[in-house]
């Protein structure tokens, strides 16, 4: 089982491929739109790819609730049981 | 048993010709913005448009078409009594019936070649082309005209934010007919209709109608899409099937040269090429960013655009996919004329 900080880590490394943030800035209290400037259109980007790295599914209806990173990274948790 | 007989085509189909047509009203993202509320960086962030075409009243689907019909037989060296079959697809030829197909075929001055419409929308084009190569190798048409063709701006709503910027118009053609080497791959296409609703036609016309008791908007039903959930299919599950068509059609991604998506939003196109890891000499279609995005004409309009830019040769070897309402899909890979 991956540790919250894997998660986050491998997180980071698909915000910085899809929307070329700096992965060090992907921090857990960031706001994918607002500190990370990361749109609706990467967010989709990256819920995808996330999909196929950590093998859940994640819903489109769930997105809008995944603000920060955080969130994300607390919904791979539970979703990989 | 009476035996029936049989006929056979060609053994090969290729493009023979591409012809284009650009209607002529120029509308830069200025001229979009206020009634959506917009901004000019918006729209280009959102989906790497900077203008569009839009038509003139004169610039109708069937003038439109016509023109770039003329300049694709001429690119082929072929009088229009030699085509065969008038295949147009589009979603805004606003006249249900008669297919416009058979106008378009009369006043290219075909001889009275077998004509008809399309409806798999923005996937419309890959499905003619895959028709018209099937046509060809089976004997049913010698020469097939594929026209792309749409008026989009007839069935937009100005003021929605998730249309208003992206829709415009235009036309494109190609001529398929037989040759002896293969210039056309085999087709991948499909449909999921359980996302029917995720691009479409506001209402049915019976609605716009209406009845005594039950009055209609009496307002064109324009066209309204999920922006998001579309991105996501386009995205992935497109860029899945534009690697089987080359599976399918045994062409190494490394030997490709040109990759010509449907040109719907630049964004998409740019996930697209991420999700199948294209290689860098690959040359990606990107015609949206002054074009705007005219359904099922994208295609042979962005092949264009390589071409008069010096992007695409005679004998590269192009991938096009096309997706869109229904949804709809198709992809082939093809020798380019």
């Amino acid at each position: 089982m991956a540790t919250t900080e894997e998660i986050r880590a491998d997180l980071a490394e698909i915000v910085n491929e899809v929307a070329g943030v700096d992965a060090d800035d992907v921090e857990m209290d960031k706001s994918f739109v607002d500190d990370l400037d990361v749109d609706s259109l990467s967010m989709v980007e990256v819920v995808v790819a996330a999909e196929e790295k950590f093998g859940v599914t994640i819903p489109d209806d769930e997105v809008k609730n995944l603000k920060t990173v955080g969130d994300a990274v607390a919904y791979i948790e539970r979703a990989q049981g | 048993m009476t035996r029936i007989g049989a006929v056979t085509g060609g053994p090969h189909a290729a493009i023979l010709g591409l012809g284009a047509y650009r209607p002529s009203r120029i509308v830069p993202n200025a001229d979009v913005i206020e009634a959506i509320n917009s901004s000019d960086e918006w729209i280009q962030q959102r989906s790497g448009i900077k203008q569009r075409r839009w038509a003139t009243p004169e610039e109708t689907v069937q003038m439109m078409s016509v023109a770039a019909s003329r300049q694709a037989l001429e690119r082929a060296g072929l009088e229009a009594a030699q085509v065969d079959c008038v295949l147009v697809a589009t979603v805004s030829h606003l006249l249900q019936t008669p297919a416009v197909a058979t106008a378009i075929a009369h006043e290219l001055g075909t001889d009275q070649a077998a004509a008809f419409d399309i409806s798999a929308a923005c996937a419309g084009f890959c499905h003619g082309v895959a028709l018209a190569a099937d046509m060809v190798r089976a004997g049913s048409a010698r020469h097939v005209l594929v026209i792309g063709v749409e008026r989009l701006t007839d069935i937009t709503d100005l003021a929605d934010r998730g249309t208003a910027f992206i829709f415009a118009d235009g036309a494109g053609a190609m001529v398929v007919g037989p040759s002896d080497e293969p210039g056309i791959g085999p087709v991948v296409w499909g449909s999921d209709g359980e996302q029917f609703d995720l691009i479409r036609q506001r209402e049915d016309w019976r609605d716009v109608v209406g009845t005594e008791d039950s009055p209609g908007s009496g307002v064109m039903p324009h066209l309204v899409m999920q922006g998001n959930p579309v991105f996501r299919w386009a995205s992935f599950q497109m860029a899945k099937v534009a690697q089987q068509a080359l599976d399918r059609a045994g062409v190494s991604i490394d030997d490709l040269d040109l990759f010509v998506p449907h040109q719907a939003n630049m964004r998409i196109i740019d996930a697209m090429a991420r999700s199948m890891k294209l290689p860098p000499h690959v040359r990606i279609a990107r015609d949206i960013a002054e074009q705007g995005n005219t359904s099922a004409a994208s295609i042979p309009l962005a092949l264009d655009r390589m071409y008069a830019e010096g992007d695409a040769r005679s004998g590269d070897t192009a991938l096009l996919v096309a997706f869109g309402a229904g949804l709809a899909y198709a992809a082939q890979v093809v020798t380019v004329p």
